[in-house]
């Protein structure tokens, strides 16, 4: 990223080179702008209109008769959010899922990926399909499909273990997170997994064979040469996770309808901002909602990266 | 990093070469078994889909879940197929309509913008790339409420263009097609072009764009992928079931599960059916798609 483009700073000696230079950055921003508008169109405008309906609130008449009128609220809406001890607590809901998650995934997916690259490349390719099979898998596909290993009438998990004497609730208090968790770990593995081995594949196989000459082992080679190699896309995958991990909404909506009682309509704030959209059509406050969650999820990434790049410089 | 190694390499190798060669020969059980291991949990729930399509309504409940029983498999597949005037087979050709179109979109637009990116320098360029950075993290589901509402006001709700716009504009698309222009076409390329009177839409076109191939080819299938898994955006943008992406569609069954358990067939047929083309697509174009995550993911 840092590597800018310097040639075209050399060239521009004469005024008719910097002219030229001028018209071909007119095309240059040409080529951006079909980017550009529909970035206006389908981000900032977007953005703008839900800040926007954050500070408004709907008035209906003292009678109640007639249009609901629209009146600037100021932070109305945002002190009622930071009161709104469900939100906040389907937002620490996802916060404790994904701090048991994240790690698992990045940590299997490294473990995989290690594994892969020492096995060896015809035996590699078949275990890397096999392990890219759920990311083949929509969503929505790989929760129904788990809805039912979890369900107490048809899983083959709980079958067997009644089998062997014991019994088996998915959807406990407890229970539940490691379920919902489990879904994410299975679609979301794969794919890090091959992030991480393209990184790997890209480090030049002579550092590891200098290391292996100088007595390190498969398990020293892995901690102190293959790891440090693929870092930055850690560091990537770890963010993204953050990310989306805060936007949970597919997973747990689907898995509601074996366990209603365990995951409640505003389990995550993903569910929250949508019941409130529409089912009570409270558009301004789910706004309001969606503004903060925007910024949580900002301040979150944010820290993980400077706490992630700290570590680096030492 | 490599120097250090280099001179470390003649005096250590001479004293520790037979431990490590030692290691290396002892058979590698763990790692296998992990693999195994790994590669059972991977494929175990696939494995119950499929066994379980070809179960009927009480083998599904009643025998063990990872092994056959009665085979049901044509009755389960010509119900799915039939119900409500082959809807489903509607859904999956909404699904493979969208995921191209919208694909294709995706990827013109970010190569283009990616490229004027990387080759050209134009006033606000450093902002439009801080701003396409800033926005590839900003969480794609928050924006599908107040899109929704804004495309309320104009109208398009519930039309192919309330999920195709959205899916065009793709800012991490652009970042890629950076990295792409970035490390495939030499600047030197297009400057003889230009000497030799080509235009910089000519020079895009027919140079430029086919340099990038590998690239465009992996933002194409990222963006395909992503496009037919997402279930947010069309649970917001979209009301007639005749427009339903398949996944919508397995949802809309499943939530009809609880009333009538008929469904229960038709949903797991239909998840099963649901996952061919993606994985025909993927598995076809493997060879593209590991080289230019290799490249994207090295910056």
């Amino acid at each position: 990223m840092s590597g800018e483009a310097g040639t075209p700073r050399l060239r521009g000696m004469t005024s008719r080179a910097g002219r030229g230079r001028r018209a071909q950055g007119i095309k240059g921003l040409a080529f951006t702008l079909p980017y550009v508008l529909g970035f206006l169109a389908v981000y900032l405008a977007p953005v703008g209109y839900a800040v926007w309906q954050s500070v408004h609130q709907q008035k209906r008449s003292g009678l109640g008769f007639g249009a609901p009128t629209t009146v600037f609220s100021g932070l109305a809406n945002f002190t009622a959010v930071l009161r709104d001890s469900g939100f906040w607590s389907s937002l620490l809901r996802v916060l404790l899922i994904a701090a048991v998650e994240i790690p698992v995934v990045l940590g299997l997916a490294l473990v995989m990926a290690l594994l892969l690259d020492s096995t060896k490349a015809r035996m590699a390719k078949y275990f890397r399909v096999a392990y890219l099979v759920p990311y083949m898998v929509p969503t929505v596909v790989a929760t129904l499909v788990w809805l039912y290993l979890y369900s107490p009438v048809a899983s083959p998990v709980i079958s067997t273990v009644k089998h062997l004497g014991g019994t088996l609730d998915f959807f406990t208090p407890v229970n539940t997170y490691l379920s919902i968790g489990n879904v994410l770990v299975w679609e979301q593995t794969g794919f890090n997994m091959i992030l991480i081995a393209a990184a790997l594949q890209a480090v030049p196989r002579e550092l590891f064979e200098a290391a292996r000459i100088d007595g390190a082992g498969e398990l020293r080679i892995a901690w102190s040469v293959k790891i440090p190699a693929v870092r930055p896309v850690l560091v990537l995958t770890g963010m993204f996770s953050i990310i989306g991990m805060l936007q949970l909404f597919a997973e747990p909506l689907i898995l509601r309808q074996l366990a209603p009682q365990a995951i409640g309509t505003g389990f995550t704030p993903m569910q929250s901002i949508y019941q409130t959209a529409f089912s009570t059509s409270n558009y301004d406050y789910a706004a309001a909602m969606s503004v903060v969650l925007a910024l949580v999820t900002g301040i979150l990434a944010f820290a993980f990266y400077r706490l992630t790049n700290r570590r680096t410089a030492l | 990093m490599s120097a250090t190694t280099e001179t470390a390499r003649p005096r250590a190798g001479s004293r520790t070469a037979p431990p490590a060669a030692h290691v290396k020969r002892r058979p590698k059980f763990l790692p296998i078994a992990l693999m195994l291991l790994f590669l059972l949990y991977s494929l175990a729930p696939v494995w119950w889909l499929l066994v379980s399509s070809t179960k009927n309504l009480s083998d599904l409940y009643q025998t063990f879940g990872l092994s056959f029983s009665h085979w049901n498999l044509g009755a389960n597949l010509s119900r799915t197929l039939n119900y409500q005037d082959h809807i489903f087979l509607r859904w999956v050709g909404n699904s493979i309509l969208y995921s191209t179109l919208g694909a294709a979109g995706a990827t013109l637009i970010s190569m283009a913008a990616g490229y004027g990116l990387a080759k050209y320098r134009f006033r606000g360029r450093g902002l439009l790339f801080a701003v396409t950075i800033g926005s590839s993290l900003l969480p794609g589901a928050l924006l599908a409420l107040p899109l929704y509402l804004l495309f309320s006001k104009i109208g398009i709700i519930g039309s192919i263009w309330s999920v195709l716009i959205p899916y065009w504009i793709n800012p991490f698309s652009v970042y890629l097609g950076r990295v792409y222009a970035d490390s495939s076409v030499p600047d030197e390329l297009m400057e003889a072009a230009r000497l030799d009177g080509a235009g910089e839409a000519r020079i895009f076109g027919s140079i430029s764009l086919r340099l990038m191939t590998t690239g465009a080819v992996t933002v194409f299938i990222l963006n395909f992928i992503a496009v037919w898994n997402n279930f947010f955006l069309p649970l917001f943008m979209l009301n007639g079931e005749r427009t339903f992406p398949v996944v919508l569609g397995l949802y809309s069954w499943n939530q009809q599960v609880l009333q009538s358990q008929d469904m229960t067939s038709l949903v797991i047929t239909g998840s099963l059916l649901s996952i061919i083309p993606l994985a025909v697509f993927m598995v076809s174009l493997q060879r593209y798609w590991r080289s230019g995550v290799l490249l994207g993911s090295l910056k």
